[in-house]
């Protein structure tokens, strides 16, 4: 599955990312907000789910080489993270459900 | 492949502008084609080095060399140092501010994550001097194999 249709299946905001990024394949997801823990244990391609909204994570999502973030229970980014990842050109996505009840859905879709 | 050497100077000041220098190490062995695996690894160690540099060190110098095989990362700060570095290698031990932990950081993992992904990893402080860290990365398809 890509970003891209993982966006449209569970309605999510994409807030950028190119035709490209948006059609790279989603490889798993991890839902974390202490940006180390994310570094260390989230699996190259993952979708992330966060509620941390600060630059750091485009520095994250990039170096470990994630797949796209997804700010979730409505989360709005700062302008420097919207900056960061439109500039590292990685999908940065918005959904106002709870990160449990996403996580759920998004498990469902790529392995159930 | 064309070997690599690179040189930063990482600013203790910013928490927005960390992870240039991650940032532009992975650019540069991307350009040169190393190994996907071994550049998400070195991105990993780098990052987490800059960001303890920032947390802790005052910010440091970073230099990085890879002749196509064997890479190295070397991370130099003057900083507080490291008085127990047993413990500062455990996962979950951090002596980060408040301030630092609502950013998201201060989790207590950094050294440990660098730890996980380098192969080989020694760190030297001295109280009140700084500590450096070095690191040895291979370019190995059977690591994850």
């Amino acid at each position: 599955m890509t970003v891209s249709q993982l966006a449209d299946a569970l309605n999510l905001e994409a807030l950028c990312g190119s035709a490209e990024t948006m059609d790279a394949a989603v490889a798993g997801g991890y839902c974390g907000d202490l940006l180390s823990w994310v570094m260390g244990r989230a699996p190259e391609g993952a979708a992330w789910l966060t509620i941390m909204s600060n630059p750091n994570v485009a520095a994250v999502a990039s170096l470990g080489s994630l797949s796209c973030v997804i700010l979730t229970e409505g989360v709005r980014p700062d302008t420097q993270l919207l900056q960061r990842m439109i500039s590292e050109d990685i999908p940065l996505l918005r959904s106002g459900e709870e990160t449990f009840k996403l996580a759920g859905k998004i498990y469902k879709l790529l392995y159930a | 492949m064309e070997p690599l050497t690179l040189r930063y100077t990482v600013d203790g000041d910013s928490f927005t502008t960390a992870g240039e220098a991650s940032t532009d190490m992975k650019r540069s062995l991307k350009r040169i084609g190393a190994d996907a695996d071994l550049i998400r690894r070195a991105s990993i160690c780098m990052y987490e080095g800059e960001i303890n540099m920032v947390i802790h060190g005052g910010g440091g110098q970073a230099s990085v060399t890879f002749d196509g095989q064997k890479m190295e990362i070397v991370l130099t700060d003057r900083g507080k140092g490291i008085p127990d570095i047993e413990a500062a290698m455990r996962e979950g031990f951090s002596t980060a501010t408040q301030e630092v932990r609502d950013l998201g950081f201060g989790a207590g993992m950094g050294l440990p994550n660098m730890k996980r992904y380098a192969d080989e990893m020694v760190v030297e402080s001295k109280v009140g001097a700084g500590t450096t860290v070095r690191m040895v990365l291979y370019d190995d398809p059977q690591r994850n194999a």
